[in-house]
């Protein structure tokens, strides 16, 4: 088989896997948060989320009609053999992915207000990063709108301290309420400038569930704040609730002396993503 | 509790914020182009909507022979709507809106005014609602595309249902922001 061929059979599957089997951290979060539940509105919330958790897996289908934007995040080894026919090979997958599975054509020319399917211009979205070796890890996050929505980013002024930006953070998921299909996942990304508060924003979305940062300072934050959100009893879907949000991930880079970005990226409960690693022999493990 | 289509507006004037339904009978499918088409020439429109559930959602279907089958349908995020549910709800008589996230308070008048509710089914609980679906009676304005084209549905025990919206001012998504507020 044609290295092309084998790349977009991987990557077809790849998109699948995301799209039809929610990971299983976040299976087993949203199943904990059924269990601390008391109140009936919000069990039958949880629930109702688990039973078509459930159903996607066993047909194959996509857990949401909301298939999403595709965004993919690849490491790159600088030997890599794939690494000339990675971007062809994504959107042809992407384009299979959609008459196959089959996904929502989600791509709208801004402008004309043509929908061109799941490709379009610079869409599917691939965020490069180029590393030491030949292997070559894909990650695909299909992101729904509901929750991309609810975006948002603020520059503090430095003097500002921590506890502006928690409260930034947790105001911000009240104001959100049901919109964003909570529990949430919350992605923030702090220092660097606008764009790279964001983008470590959205990055910070492929953690999994309660792996905290290594910086302690940092993990703690992220607990404290997801302590916090969970106090507002916002609940699932926004109609009151012990889980609000299902983890907080925090990244950060070091900022401009005068400029303090704070990015906020939410997702929804449906949490997808799928990772593979293809090896330089064509192996291929799925993480 | 079970309803059926059409509705009366006795039907939802006995709801209350917080009621957990299903709805069986003919539910329409409208997105943001939809409302907009609708709003835009309100007395030709292809369905009588009077007595009928409108549902936000742009869904995923497949056409078979000549018959078309919905693959995934869950709600989409009601909000954007706020602006124009209003005029929608007073043209076409709609008695129940389906959605997820919550309305604003022109909608909530607007429920109160004319006697309609709007009820939660729970975001990205896309293939339970294909399950409901019954048959694809009909669809207009595929020129839009398939997500923001007006699907008519006919539906049995569609829901689990959380009326958050009720005819007498409630608003139980309100409620929780409210709330949350003060305890920050």
């Amino acid at each position: 088989m044609q290295k092309e061929d084998f790349l977009r059979d991987v990557l077809v599957e790849l998109i699948k896997k995301s799209e039809t089997v929610l990971p299983d951290d976040v299976i087993t979060a949203l199943e904990k948060s059924f269990k601390k539940e008391t109140n009936e509105i919000a069990r039958l919330q949880l629930k109702t989320i688990l039973d078509n958790v459930k159903l996607a897996r066993e047909e194959g289908l996509p857990i949401c009609q909301d298939t999403g934007t595709l965004i993919f995040f690849i490491d790159m080894g600088v030997d890599s053999p794939y690494r000339h026919v990675l971007k062809a090979a994504i959107h042809e997958a992407v384009e299979i992915s959609t008459r196959e599975i089959p996904l929502r054509p989600n791509c709208v020319d801004p402008f004309t207000g043509k929908n061109t399917g799941n490709t379009g211009e610079r869409i599917p979205w691939i965020e490069w990063n180029l590393v030491e070796g030949s292997d070559c890890r894909i990650t695909v996050l299909p992101k729904g709108a509901g929750s991309e929505n609810c975006s948002t980013l603020r520059m503090f002024n430095p003097s500002d301290g921590i506890d502006k930006i928690e409260n930034f953070v947790v105001n911000h998921v009240i104001e959100c309420g049901g919109k964003p299909c909570p529990p949430v996942v919350l992605g923030i990304g702090i220092g660097g400038g606008a764009d790279i508060a964001m983008k470590l924003a959205k990055k910070s979305l492929l953690r999994r569930i309660g792996e905290r940062n290594p910086n302690k300072v940092v993990a703690d934050l992220e607990e404290k704040i997801l302590r916090r959100v969970n106090e507002t009893w916002i609940g699932p879907m926004g109609l009151g609730g012990n889980v609000t949000a299902l983890d907080v991930h925090i990244e950060y880079a070091s900022r401009h002396p005068a400029s303090f970005p704070v990015a906020i990226s939410v997702q929804c409960w449906a949490n997808r993503r799928a990772c593979v690693v293809i090896r330089e022999d064509g192996g291929v493990d799925w993480i | 509790m079970d309803l059926k289509t059409p509705l009366s507006e006795k039907d939802v004037r006995r709801l209350r914020a917080g009621d957990i339904i299903y709805v069986s009978g003919t539910l329409i499918t409208a997105r943001d182009r939809a409302h907009k088409r609708v709003l835009s020439n309100c007395r030709d429109i292809p369905v009588d909507m009077e007595g009928l559930v409108l549902y936000h959602c742009g869904p995923v279907a497949k056409k078979v022979g000549n018959e078309w089958i919905v693959l995934s349908a869950g709600p989409t995020t009601s909000y954007r709507l706020e602006d124009v549910e209003a005029d929608f709800i007073k043209c076409t008589g709609v008695r129940m809106i389906v959605g997820k996230g919550g309305m604003g308070e022109k909608t909530t008048d607007a429920c109160m005014e004319y006697g309609a509710v709007y009820c939660s089914f729970t975001g990205g609980a896309s293939l339970l609602a294909a399950k409901s679906i019954k048959k694809v009676k009909d669809v207009f304005w595929l020129d839009m595309g398939m997500p923001e084209a007006l699907w008519v549905f006919e539906v049995e025990r569609f829901g689990p249902l959380v009326v958050s919206i009720d005819a007498h001012g409630n608003d139980l998504h309100r409620e929780v922001i409210d709330r949350a507020k003060s305890r920050v």
